[in-house]
């Protein structure tokens, strides 16, 4: 827990910690990372609003809300980087890369399908198939085949029945 | 008297034929859906807005109290027979009664929370429909400085007072504020924040944003750290019936814990993790067997469950009454209100009042459809437990996809979606609420109206927040509630997760 709560309410833990590592070495680099996120999403913000033109009535214009936020963004950033230095980090678990990577193949499945205009059904194949991966599946085949069938099947029910407009190929024309 | 009136009005629409066909199937798809392990309230109405999206608004919102109450009680089937609770307002009910399920005691535990939570929500709903017309009568004086000390007090009390941390809670709502800039201005036609890109002038949709983090950054979360070994669920052994003792351990937690979970569901505090917890531990001091809990106790299902459900229809009367959501959930709900151009809030009660007294009434029918459907139905929502994860989570995303597309077909859409899965799993992994975003971006560009038109109803002055009493009252309160946890570490013990 590297909350600021816990960081102000628990100093002596803190400085301990620092004498220790007798650094300025970060305790938690996860917070760092987001304290410069955070700024540079601010830095974006602030760009953008100064960019638009002024149109403010009275009191205040559409950009006074980017600085708001801006502003915001700024000082979560500097709280990130005092937990930062004050508590260390969590150990995050393992995490198995390669079944996030299949997750992503599979949405890239999916996008890749839309855009190139191979429809909807190929694209939700795609991704339930792979996504089955992800979790352990070895069979893709009987997965694809599975996914192809459920893609059929909410397609027809949802551009026939419910008229919702999914994204058509030219296998969705056909049906 | 003007609420029976009106309530009567409700029913004379909900027990038309095909309202009453539209509560019943929102009944049925959100248990089924409830039901599947992972699946929380907030992401099986974010799943099935796009199922809604076409119907007449009248019969899919009288849908949605279905899959509304019905995604409640999934959630305990799952805690009891899995221990995988749904949400975490379930996490309570998993203590007990997964404990008793596996000492064969998962019949009488199921009953007692079906029926807990019936009785929770007829009381509950009740409570709605006789607070909601007084409320509406003060809320309809708001003011937009009112409005802008509310939302601040929303959005403390979300992100920051019941986190496990504050700095965590506001980031997340931060983020979900950051979102809400994108797209036109909707007092000025000035574009914020959309880089050139069309698709974006239009904002984010709320439920690309709550899909994205919760069903396809829990996918994410759940395939990286391998939490997909088979569990299965605990047969229902013996009779499903409660004995006279479980009746009489029963009923006064289920009146307790309902009494615990409305207020606390009502008052813009978000969440029914806080009831549940209160309620488990009341239940605990006063029960006559106390050695009994740890190793299933049926008062530790009875009361948290009549919570849990209890506080789910009080975040109803200030979703509907002032048209702000305090919890994912709510703020999905306020999504599928907005999908149809119908704002809640005061206005509501007058503009659309058949509308609204027809939910109200659909909630009492939901629920006893509920009441009816899902004990006899429990050997089906146990078979659902049995879809293997892998085609689970492939069908959930497959599904989150195509709402998401149905909405909106482009593919920049998809990308904010994989985009938000990315985020949502990196929040998981560093203990990052997600709900707070989900609520910020829906109440960002709220705040951000009734900030300016005060402002340009005093013509610039911001004192005008603090020479109001009501508005200053609420800021104050916002501002304390936003101190307190940095100062007195204790407030912070309690733990909220999203849904």
């Amino acid at each position: 827990m590297t909350g600021m709560g816990e960081a102000i309410a628990s100093p002596d833990c803190a400085i301990e910690e620092l004498m220790t590592e007798r650094s300025l070495k970060p305790a938690n680099r996860p917070a760092v990372v987001v304290a410069m996120v955070l700024f540079t999403v601010a830095a974006v913000t602030y760009w953008d609003a100064s960019r638009m033109t002024a149109r403010a009535t009275y009191g205040m214009g559409a950009n006074a809300a980017s600085y708001f936020i801006c502003l915001f963004l700024v000082v979560l950033s500097v709280g990130h980087l005092f937990a930062a230095f004050q508590t260390s980090a969590d150990k995050a678990e393992d995490a198995d890369w390669k079944a996030i990577g299949w997750i992503a193949v599979a949405l890239s499945g999916l996008i890749g399908s839309i855009w190139l205009g191979a429809g909807f059904v190929l694209g939700s194949a795609l991704l339930f198939a792979f996504t089955a991966r992800a979790f352990g599946r070895k069979s893709l085949v009987v997965d694809g085949v599975i996914g192809l069938v459920m893609g059929v099947i909410i397609f027809l029910v949802f551009n026939k029945l419910l008229s919702l407009a999914l994204p058509q190929g030219p296998f969705e024309r056909l049906l | 008297m003007d609420a029976i009136n009106l309530l009567i009005e409700g029913f004379s629409l909900a027990v038309q034929p095909a309202n009453l066909i539209f509560a019943a199937i929102g009944v049925f798809i959100g248990t089924a859906v409830g039901v599947l392990p992972g699946i929380g309230p907030a992401l099986t109405v974010a799943l099935l807005l796009p199922v809604t999206f076409k119907l007449d608004p009248g019969g899919s919102i009288i849908m949605f109290a279905g899959i509304y109450y019905g995604g409640m009680y999934g959630g305990s089937t799952t805690a009891i027979l899995l221990n995988t609770p749904g949400e975490s307002a379930a996490v309570v009910t998993a203590l007990e009664g997964n404990k008793m399920a596996r000492s064969g005691r998962g019949g009488p535990a199921l009953a007692t929370a079906a029926i807990g939570s019936f009785v929770a929500a007829l009381v509950a709903t009740f409570a709605l429909a006789f607070l909601a017309p007084p409320l509406v009568k003060v809320a309809v004086k708001f003011a937009p400085w009112d409005y802008f000390g509310l939302m601040l007090i929303a959005f403390v009390t979300v992100s920051a007072t019941f986190g496990s941390s504050p700095l965590r809670g506001l980031t997340s709502l931060a983020f979900g504020l950051w979102l809400g800039l994108m797209g036109l201005d909707q007092l000025t036609g000035q574009a914020r924040l959309t880089f050139g890109v069309a698709q974006l002038l239009d904002g984010v949709e709320v439920t690309t944003l709550a899909v994205g983090l919760f069903a396809i950054g829990e996918a994410l979360h759940v395939a990286s750290r391998h939490l997909y070994k088979p569990e299965k669920p605990i047969p229902v052994k013996g009779s499903i019936w409660m004995t006279r003792e479980d009746w009489g351990r029963s009923w006064k937690a289920w009146l307790r814990g309902t009494v615990i979970g409305f207020p606390i569901g009502a008052l813009p505090a978000g969440g029914a993790e806080i009831p549940t917890f209160l309620s488990y531990t009341m239940e605990k001091k006063l029960s006559r067997k106390p050695e009994e809990f740890g190793s299933g106790a049926i008062e530790g299902v009875a009361g948290p469950e009549a919570a849990n459900n209890a506080s789910a229809a009080g975040t109803l009367v200030p979703l509907l009454t002032l048209g702000l959501p305090t919890s994912a959930t709510a703020a999905v709900m306020l999504a599928g209100f907005q999908q149809y151009n119908i704002q809640p809030g005061p206005l509501l009660f007058t503009q659309h009042a058949d509308l609204v007294w027809g939910l109200v009434a659909s909630l009492f029918i939901a629920n006893v459809m509920l009441l009816v459907l899902n004990l006899p139905l429990v050997g089906l929502w146990v078979k659902l437990l049995r879809i293997p994860l892998p085609w689970l989570y492939g069908g959930i995303l497959v599904f989150a996809s195509m709402g998401t597309i149905a909405a909106n077909p482009s593919v920049v859409e998809l990308l904010l979606l994989s985009a938000f899965g990315v985020i949502g799993f990196l929040m998981r992994r560093y203990d990052y609420p997600v709900a707070p975003a989900v609520v910020g971006l829906i109440l960002g560009p709220l705040a951000d109206n009734a900030l300016r038109r005060s402002l340009q109803m005093s013509l610039g002055d911001p004192m005008i927040f603090l020479q109001h009493p009501s508005s200053a009252i609420m800021i104050a309160v916002a501002t304390i509630a936003l101190i307190a946890p940095f100062v007195f570490k204790g407030l912070s013990r309690f733990q909220q997760d999203e849904d």
